[in-house]
C-alpha cells in the first residue's frame, strides 16, 4: 500500500497540537476525512503532536468502532439491523446491499450496526455522514442518494413545553428561540445567586431523564459545594441505548434549549467550562449544535465546545463519556468518586441528559411549583417518550407523568399497525424489561412503573405485535451488548459474549438442558458484579423474557413431550 | 494517626485504620478472598470482580480490593450470591482462556467447583503464540486481562509505553502500536511485565524453549543469533537475518 500523504495533515496537527491529549479523538475525526481511515504513519504523526503515547493512540483508535485502523473504501454504509430496524426488514435490506457490494466489488464497505437512533422512520442507515430513514434500497442492492428518507423528528403528544419548537423539519434558530421567550430563563438565572436556582430545581423535584434519575438538584449541590477548580458542566448526547432517539429530535430541532439549559447549570455550580458530547452516529445533531454554539456567541459569552464520539455505546456511561473527552478508550471508572467532586479532568463535574437540561429553563421560567403542575407528586415535570415498533404512528411524544401506557400506545401512537394484536412492549431498550398486554393500564411514572417491576428508563416504548418472534429479539439485544461492552471488567466482556451464544443457540433450536439455569448464573452474574451500569443491565431484558415466558427456551417448546 | 474504625465481616469484628480497603480487613483476620487482577505492586482497578463481597444495604455487590472499609460496615464474603458470581466468573475465564499455567486460578477453580462442560462449544480466545523477540514470548490465549501488564509499562512503574489494548468487549487483545513486533516497540526488555503475569501467558524465551524439549546448548545458540539478529537489524533494517548453522 502506498505511504499517505502526511503533509495533509498539517493543519490537523496545527490546530490540535496545542490542546494535547483531551483533543485526540477530535484529531482523529479530522484525520479520518482526509484519508478515509487511520494508517499508522498518520497515528503516529497525531501521537507525536498531541504528545500521546504511539500505543496509546492505537488502543483509542481500536477502541471507537467509527474509527478504522485498516482501510476500509471509499463510501462506508452503516446499516442498523438492531430489534426496531430488524422489525421494519432492516435485515433483508443489510442482506440484499451486502450482496451487491460484495468484498472487492464496488468502493464500498457495508456494515451491520447498532441501533442509530432513527427509529420512528426505521428501518434506517448511515452513508458518508447522512442519516437515511425509511430505506428502500434497490433491489440490486445499490444504495443511492434516493434511497430513503432524510428522517427528521416526529413530535406530538399531550404537552409540548421541551418539544414547542420541534417538528419543522429544521432547526430553530436563535432569533426563533428568543421570538419564543428562548434565554429569558438564562437572564432570570443570571440575576439570581447559585443557592438560589440550586433551591429552585431542587424543588421541582427534576431527576435525570438519561435512566439513571438522580435528583438533578443534589448534583447541583454537590458540585457546587465541592472544592476544586475549574468546574465543569457536560451535556451528555452519547444517545445510544436501541430505541431512543429523543435526544436527537431535541439537539436536531431545538439546539438553543439545551444550550441555554446547560449555561444555566454551569452558573448555578460555578463552572466555567461546558461540553457537549454526541454520539458518532448523529452527524447532523453535531452539526446542528456546534453552529447553535457558534450563533449563541452573539448574545452571551458561550464556553462550550461541542465533541463527537465516535462509535461506543459505553460512552453514555458518564465516566466513559469523561475519558473519551480527555482522549483515553472510553472505559467507565470505579465509582466513587462520583463526577460531583472528581469527574471530567478530575474536576467537580455535573453531567446531565439532554432532555435533563431542556428541562431548565423551563423550570426556571415556571418556578418549581408551576412546574410540578405537570405529572405525578413524585414525578413531576414532563417526559419525552420515543415509541417505535410495530404501532401506526411511532414518534417522539411528550406528555406529563402519569399517563397510561395504554393512553401513550393506543391514543397518541394510534394503536398497533396492520390489525395486528400486541404481544409485548420493550420498555427502556436494550437495558430494559418486558411490560405484558395486562400491564396497558400502568400509570408511567417512576413510582407506579418500579411497583409494577418496569424499568422507566430514558423512556424507550418499543412495541411489538404477536406475530413478533421474541427469540429473534432477545439474540439481537444479546449481540447488541457483546459487540458494545468494552471489556473492562470481566463478568460483562465474557458473559456479554456467552448470553449471545447461548441464546443464538437456543433461537436455532440447538438446546441443552441447564440451558436456563446457565443464562441465569450468567445473567445475575453480570447483574450483580459488574463494573458499571452496561453490564449491570446486559442480561435484564432476558431475565425479565424468562420470568414472563418461562416456555420460551423450554426444551420442549412449553408442549408435553 | 488517626482513630481505627471497627467493621464486621462474617460476624467477626475488626479494626482497621481508616484507609484500608475490606480486602485488606478481611485479610487482617484471616478471610481468605479470592483476587485475580489485585497486585500489590500495581494500581487496583478493581476489574475481575472476583474479589465482590456482600456489604449489607448495597445494591450491587462491591469489590473488596477497592472499597474503602466503613465504620459500622457488615461484609459477608461467602454468601450465595457472591459464591454464585465467582464460580460463574471462573467458569466464563476458563471457557475463553487457558488456565493450565495459572495455579492460583486452579486452586479458586477447585474451591468454588468450576463445571466447564456447561460450556461446551462456546468460542474460545485462541490467538497464536507471539515469539517475536530473544526475551519473551506472549501467549495470548492465556491472558485474563487483568491488566496488570500494561500498568506495569506505562505509568505504575516503567512509562514505557509499548503495550496497549487492540479490539474491545471479547475481542480485547493486549497489543503493541499497529500488532507491531515488539522489537519495533518502545519496549525497552526490562521484564516488569513477566514478573506481573498470572498465567504465563507472558514467559521467559528460554524457558519457553525448554518446554519445547530443546537442549540448553541450542537454547543458548538461538537466543544469542536472535539477539545479534535483533541489534543488526536496529543498527542496519535491511540487513538480513542470520541463519542458525544446520
Amino acid at each position: 500500500m502506498e505511504n499517505p500523504d502526511i503533509s495533509l495533515l498539517a493543519p490537523v496537527t496545527a490546530e490540535y497540537a496545542p490542546l494535547g491529549r483531551t483533543a485526540l479523538l477530535p484529531a482523529l475525526h479530522a484525520a479520518q476525512a482526509i484519508y478515509g481511515w487511520l494508517p499508522q504513519e498518520v497515528a503516529a504523526e497525531i501521537a507525536a503532536a498531541l504528545g500521546v503515547p504511539l500505543v496509546e493512540v492505537f488502543g483509542v483508535i481500536e477502541f471507537y468502532k467509527l474509527f478504522y485502523p485498516r482501510p476500509v473504501r471509499k463510501t462506508v454504509d452503516i446499516i442498523c439491523t438492531d430489534p426496531v430496524c430488524a422489525m421494519a426488514g432492516a435485515q433483508e435490506a443489510y442482506n440484499v446491499i451486502a450482496r451487491h457490494y460484495k468484498p472487492g466489488a464496488l468502493d464500498v464497505t457495508v456494515q451491520r450496526s447498532p441501533c442509530l437512533g432513527l427509529c420512528e422512520h426505521a428501518p434506517t442507515a448511515l452513508v458518508q455522514e447522512k442519516q437515511f430513514g425509511e430505506l428502500h434500497p434497490r433491489m440490486d442492492g445499490a444504495l443511492t442518494d434516493d434511497i430513503g428518507l432524510t428522517p427528521f423528528g416526529v413530535p406530538g403528544g399531550d404537552l409540548r413545553l421541551l418539544t414547542a419548537l420541534c417538528g419543522k423539519n429544521r432547526p430553530t434558530s436563535l432569533v426563533e428561540y428568543r421570538a419564543n421567550g428562548g434565554y429569558e430563563a438564562l437572564v432570570k438565572a443570571f440575576a439570581r445567586p447559585p443557592e438560589d436556582l440550586i433551591a429552585e430545581v431542587k424543588a421541582s423535584g427534576l431527576v435525570g431523564r438519561g435512566g439513571a434519575a438522580f435528583p438533578t438538584g443534589a448534583k447541583w449541590e454537590g458540585a457546587y459545594r465541592a472544592n476544586g477548580q475549574p468546574k465543569y458542566v457536560v451535556c451528555n448526547g452519547e444517545e445510544a441505548e436501541p430505541g431512543a432517539f429523543k435526544d436527537r429530535v431535541l439537539m436536531e430541532e431545538d439546539p438553543h434549549r439545551i444550550i441555554e439549559g446547560l449555561a444555566i447549570t454551569a452558573h448555578a455550580i460555578g463552572a466555567s467550562k461546558g461540553y457537549i458530547f454526541i454520539r458518532g452516529e448523529y452527524p447532523r445533531a453535531y452539526q446542528v449544535m456546534r453552529a447553535a454554539v457558534e450563533e449563541a456567541r452573539s448574545i452571551f459569552p458561550v464556553e462550550i465546545e461541542v465533541r463527537r464520539g465516535a462509535g461506543a455505546y459505553i460512552c453514555g456511561e458518564e465516566t466513559a463519556l469523561f475519558e473519551a473527552i480527555e482522549g483515553k478508550r472510553g472505559f467507565p471508572r470505579i465509582k466513587p468518586p462520583f463526577p460531583t467532586t472528581a469527574g471530567l479532568f478530575g474536576k467537580p463535574t455535573v453531567i446531565s441528559n439532554v432532555e435533563t437540561l431542556a428541562n431548565i429553563p423551563l423550570i426556571i421560567t415556571l418556578g418549581a411549583d408551576g412546574y410540578r403542575r405537570y405529572g405525578t407528586e413524585k414525578s413531576p415535570g414532563p417526559k419525552l417518550f420515543c415509541v417505535s415498533g410495530d404501532v401506526m404512528k411511532p414518534g417522539l411524544y411528550e406528555v406529563p407523568f402519569g399517563i397510561t401506557l395504554r393512553h401513550l400506545i393506543e391514543d397518541l401512537a394510534g394503536g398497533m399497525r396492520d390489525g395486528k394484536g400486541l404481544q409485548c412492549v420493550l420498555m427502556d431498550g436494550a437495558a430494559g424489561a418486558f411490560a405484558s398486554p395486562d400491564q396497558l393500564d400502568v400509570r408511567l411514572s417512576f413510582e407506579d412503573l418500579r411497583a409494577a417491576g418496569l424499568p422507566l428508563g430514558s423512556g424507550v416504548v418499543t412495541v411489538l405485535n404477536e406475530t413478533r418472534d421474541l427469540r429473534d429479539v432477545l439474540v439481537r439485544l444479546a449481540r447488541f451488548f457483546a459487540d458494545e461492552s468494552c471489556g473492562k471488567c470481566t463478568p460483562c466482556r465474557i458473559g456479554t459474549r456467552r448470553q449471545y451464544e447461548i441464546l443464538e443457540r437456543l433461537a436455532a433450536g440447538q438446546r441443552r438442558p441447564g440451558d436456563l439455569e446457565l443464562l441465569q448464573d450468567i445473567g445475575w452474574t453480570m447483574t450483580d458484579a459488574s463494573l458499571c451500569g452496561l453490564g449491570q443491565t446486559a442480561a435484564t431484558a432476558l431475565i425479565s423474557a424468562l420470568r414472563l415466558w418461562p416456555v420460551l427456551f423450554s426444551p420442549t417448546d412449553g408442549k408435553e413431550p | 494517626m488517626s482513630e481505627p474504625i471497627f467493621l464486621t465481616i462474617d460476624d467477626t469484628v475488626v479494626s482497621v485504620e481508616p484507609e484500608a480497603t475490606i480486602l485488606q480487613a478481611a485479610t487482617r483476620i484471616g478471610i481468605r478472598i479470592p483476587t485475580m487482577c489485585y497486585h500489590k505492586a500495581t494500581t487496583s482497578c478493581a476489574i475481575c470482580r472476583l474479589c465482590v463481597v456482600e456489604v449489607e444495604g448495597s445494591r450491587a455487590l462491591i469489590p473488596s480490593c477497592v472499597a474503602s472499609a466503613g465504620p459500622g460496615m457488615v461484609v459477608h464474603t461467602r454468601t450465595a450470591r457472591v459464591e454464585r458470581v465467582r464460580r460463574t466468573i471462573l467458569e466464563m475465564l476458563a471457557s475463553s482462556i487457558d488456565l493450565s499455567e495459572a495455579p492460583e486460578l486452579q486452586a479458586h477453580m477447585r474451591d468454588y467447583s468450576v463445571d466447564i462442560t456447561r460450556y461446551s462449544g462456546c468460542q474460545r480466545r485462541c490467538p497464536p503464540i507471539l515469539d517475536d523477540n530473544p526475551m519473551y514470548i506472549r501467549d495470548y490465549a492465556k491472558c485474563v486481562l487483568c491488566w496488570r501488564c500494561v500498568q506495569v509499562c506505562a505509568e505504575d512503574a516503567q512509562y514505557t509505553y509499548a503495550i496497549n489494548f487492540s479490539g474491545r468487549g471479547f475481542e480485547t487483545l493486549i497489543s503493541t502500536f499497529y500488532d507491531r513486533p515488539i522489537m519495533e516497540s518502545t519496549c525497552v526488555f526490562c521484564g516488569q511485565c513477566l514478573g506481573v503475569c498470572p498465567t504465563n501467558a507472558l514467559k521467559p524465551k528460554r524457558e519457553w524453549l525448554l518446554e519445547q524439549g530443546q537442549s540448553l546448548d541450542e537454547i543458548i545458540e538461538t537466543t544469542r543469533i536472535e539477539k545479534r539478529t535483533c541489534m543488526s537489524r536496529l543498527a542496519d533494517p535491511s540487513s538480513e537475518p542470520e541463519r542458525k548453522q544446520p
